[in-house]
């Protein structure tokens, strides 16, 4: 399983921990920000338990992006697929939990609607990755499709309201607290982060993501099963969505067709702020982690604002997207430059 | 001349194969399709669509994509409206159509910059410019639904012909604006099929390298297209206005999507390189039936995002088969030519 391989050469690897470092700099920088600029709210417990409870939902499926990313593509259906597992579960919990139930009869019907839940996002993200790897569609116009149809589909089979009325321990168990202050999501978040962190630097199929993502030709020569490798890398981000949805269910108390709209752009933002490279091929985890922790620490403290209107937010990661994209592009060019004159000077 | 094998293995004829069968299903269904106000209707639910096509499917034709070009529309219309209202304009729309294509043209410069120069990922970039956009009209102009300057109400009432259906009493006015719509095609036509220029956004769809190697200056062509993207996006967006007869910020909202599926259901080749103006509009008329006719098959609206989807994997799917099997049957002579001895 865990071959000693490195995807990465050693000289870009340097690169990318670099990256690292640069990142977690502007974590700090924008802790010390906001904490200067809002001493008695920004620094809090409160605070921090009000955003553990909020990224993990966005970052589980930023995770997903970024795995696709990493294999060269982009899996634009991760608010849909989360959505409709969401309605699935939620529409069966409706349907078949018995009103007022007691929570030992109630717990099996939990478990179903979680594992339905999780087989289709599995499914979702699995026909994502046919339709990329077997009918050779471009990763943007499959997922922008498969977005369309599976929140098609959800408004469809809701007729576009709202699936409320859940049976409460649903939502109690989501939202349950470790220690009264760690809650169940976040802790999940943490799992997943290092379960996938894990998953791309040790093991085989990770390092055959990367290879795919640095050169899908030379990946295929090089005797690997590339369709194999992408649909997974759907499925797997198709799975994740579909966590991503369970948590927002549990947090509104509710599922619908339109929940976390604009959590897509953002998931993009994130996977590029993270050092996701949007060609494939480069990235790790913990970039993408630390762009999360970012994100959050600027929107809450953005929050704590009340004359910045909700929408400058759009603003702020379309600028912040642009600028990244253009920073990165300045750095590697600058390697780039280096390398040369190393390379005159030998 | 073109032999009927090589025109069946086009994606037009088969578009438009698709809008025959669903208009006569619809005529059975309902009897109201082949109506004069039905069809005026269809029409003028395509002009806007029908203009931001031109420019979205010269992009994908150059290998790249935009989906900013809704967020462009929405926000060049709405200062050019705010702007002629606070000064109380009271003169031509022709000055309305200026001014929003210049604001689309700077818009879509920041694009051009930023893919044709810095050399960036167009997805990322128009996604990210999308929400720069978007942000502004809501965050620093607080955009809401407001009036629009007399100019622009008369140029909406502005009417070609009226259709009447006898049977229903219904009437529908056609819009000048289908003008601009012709006129926007024709010139597209042009550029693509006589021009150095329209030679140069296929050949870089084509091969990027290779067209620089042809001599093509691949930054400026590109920076230009996605200028002409912005510009279209503005006259687009004074055509929305002037035919709606009020500005409404949110009324892009989502059109890029139904825009790029009818170019790529269309014929045009995601990867670049392969597309026709025939095959957008037979693209864009069959998105529109669709979308307009769902109610009179007796499909409820809430599916119609379903049937968007689905349509957009099945005709990406179809044009992405054809390419693969095409190359195969291309590969096969060059075996057998390597097995000769």
């Amino acid at each position: 399983m865990s071959t000693p391989q490195t995807a990465v050469p050693l000289q870009a690897r340097k690169g990318r921990d670099q990256n690292l470092v640069r990142l977690f700099v502007m974590l700090l920088l924008v802790f010390a920000l906001m904490t200067a600029l809002r001493p008695g709210q920004f620094p809090t417990l409160a605070n921090f338990g009000s955003m553990m409870r909020q990224f993990p939902e966005y970052g589980i499926m930023a995770i997903g992006i970024s795995l696709t990313m990493i294999t060269g593509g982009i899996d634009l259906g991760v608010v849909g697929t989360a959505n409709l597992s969401a309605i699935l579960a939620a529409k069966f919990l409706i349907g078949y939990v018995p009103q007022g139930a007691p929570p030992h009869v109630v717990v099996p019907y939990l478990v179903a609607a979680v594992l339905i839940a999780l087989a289709t996002g599995a499914a979702c993200g699995y026909v994502a990755g046919i339709l990329i790897s077997r009918f050779n569609i471009p990763a943007i116009l499959a997922t922008l499709g498969t977005q369309q149809l599976y929140t098609g589909i959800a408004v469809g089979i809701t007729s576009g309201r709202p699936q409320s009325r859940l049976p409460l321990l649903y939502s109690r168990i989501g939202n349950t607290e470790l220690f009264d202050f760690f809650p169940l999501s976040f802790m999940l978040f943490v799992v997943i982060a290092l379960g996938i962190g894990f998953m791309l630097s040790r093991s085989r199929f990770g390092t055959h993501m990367y290879l795919y993502g640095t050169n899908p030709k030379a990946a295929r020569y090089a005797g690997l099963n590339t369709g194999s490798i992408l649909r997974r890398a759907y499925l797997l981000s198709g799975l994740l969505s579909s966590v991503a949805g369970l948590i927002m269910m549990a947090r509104a108390n509710s599922a619908k067709a339109e929940y976390g709209a604009p959590y897509t752009l953002q998931c993009v933002l994130i996977a590029v702020l993270g050092g996701i490279d949007p060609n494939g091929g480069f990235g790790k985890i913990a970039g993408v982690t630390l762009a999360i922790l970012i994100l959050q620490f600027l929107s809450s403290g953005l929050n704590m604002f009340n004359q910045v209107s909700n929408f400058y937010r759009d603003v702020i990661w379309g600028g912040v997207l642009i600028l990244v994209l253009v920073f990165n592009l300045l750095l590697s060019a600058r390697a780039e430059r280096r390398a040369l004159r190393k390379r005159e000077a030998a | 001349m073109i032999t009927t094998r090589r025109l069946l293995g086009r994606s037009e004829p088969w578009v438009f194969a698709a809008i025959l069968v669903l208009s006569l299903l619809i005529q059975v269904q309902s009897g109201q399709f082949y109506t004069g106000n039905n069809l005026v209707d269809l029409v003028r639910a395509m002009i806007v669509p029908g203009l931001l096509s031109v420019g979205c499917m010269m992009v994908i034709v150059s290998g790249g994509i935009d989906v900013s070009f809704t967020a462009i529309a929405a926000l060049a219309m709405y200062v050019t409206d705010r702007i002629l209202l606070s000064s109380q304009y009271g003169g031509n729309v022709l000055l309305a159509y200026a001014m929003s294509a210049g604001f689309g043209l700077l818009m879509g410069a920041l694009n051009g910059v930023l893919i044709a120069f810095l050399r960036l990922p167009t997805l990322v970039v128009t996604l990210g410019t999308a929400s720069l956009y978007t942000g502004l009209m809501f965050g620093a102009f607080a955009a809401s639904a407001s009036d629009v300057p007399p100019a622009l109400h008369a140029h909406g009432k502005e009417t070609l012909f009226t259709a009447v259906n006898p049977q229903l009493g219904l009437t529908s006015n056609m819009p000048s604006q289908v003008l601009i719509l012709v006129g926007v095609f024709v010139l597209g036509f042009l550029l693509l099929r006589y021009t150095m220029l329209g030679r140069g956004i296929y050949a870089i769809g084509g091969d990027e390298a290779a067209a620089e190697r042809a001599g093509f200056a691949v930054p400026g062509i590109k920076m230009f297209l996605y200028c002409l993207v912005g510009v279209l996006a503005g006259i687009t967006g004074i055509s929305r206005i002037s035919m709606l007869e009020y500005a409404d910020p949110s009324t892009f909202l989502g059109m890029e999507l139904t825009v790029i599926a009818a170019v790529v259901l269309g014929g045009t080749r995601v990867t670049g390189g392969v597309g026709t103006l025939t095959g957008t509009a037979l693209g864009i008329a069959l998105m529109i039936i669709l979308a307009n006719s769902l109610i009179l098959i007796g499909i409820p609206t809430y599916w119609a995002r379903f049937f968007t989807g689905a349509v957009i994997i099945i005709g990406t799917g179809v044009t992405a088969r054809q390419i693969t099997t095409k190359r195969r049957l291309e590969r096969v002579p060059s075996r057998k030519e390597a097995q000769a001895p």
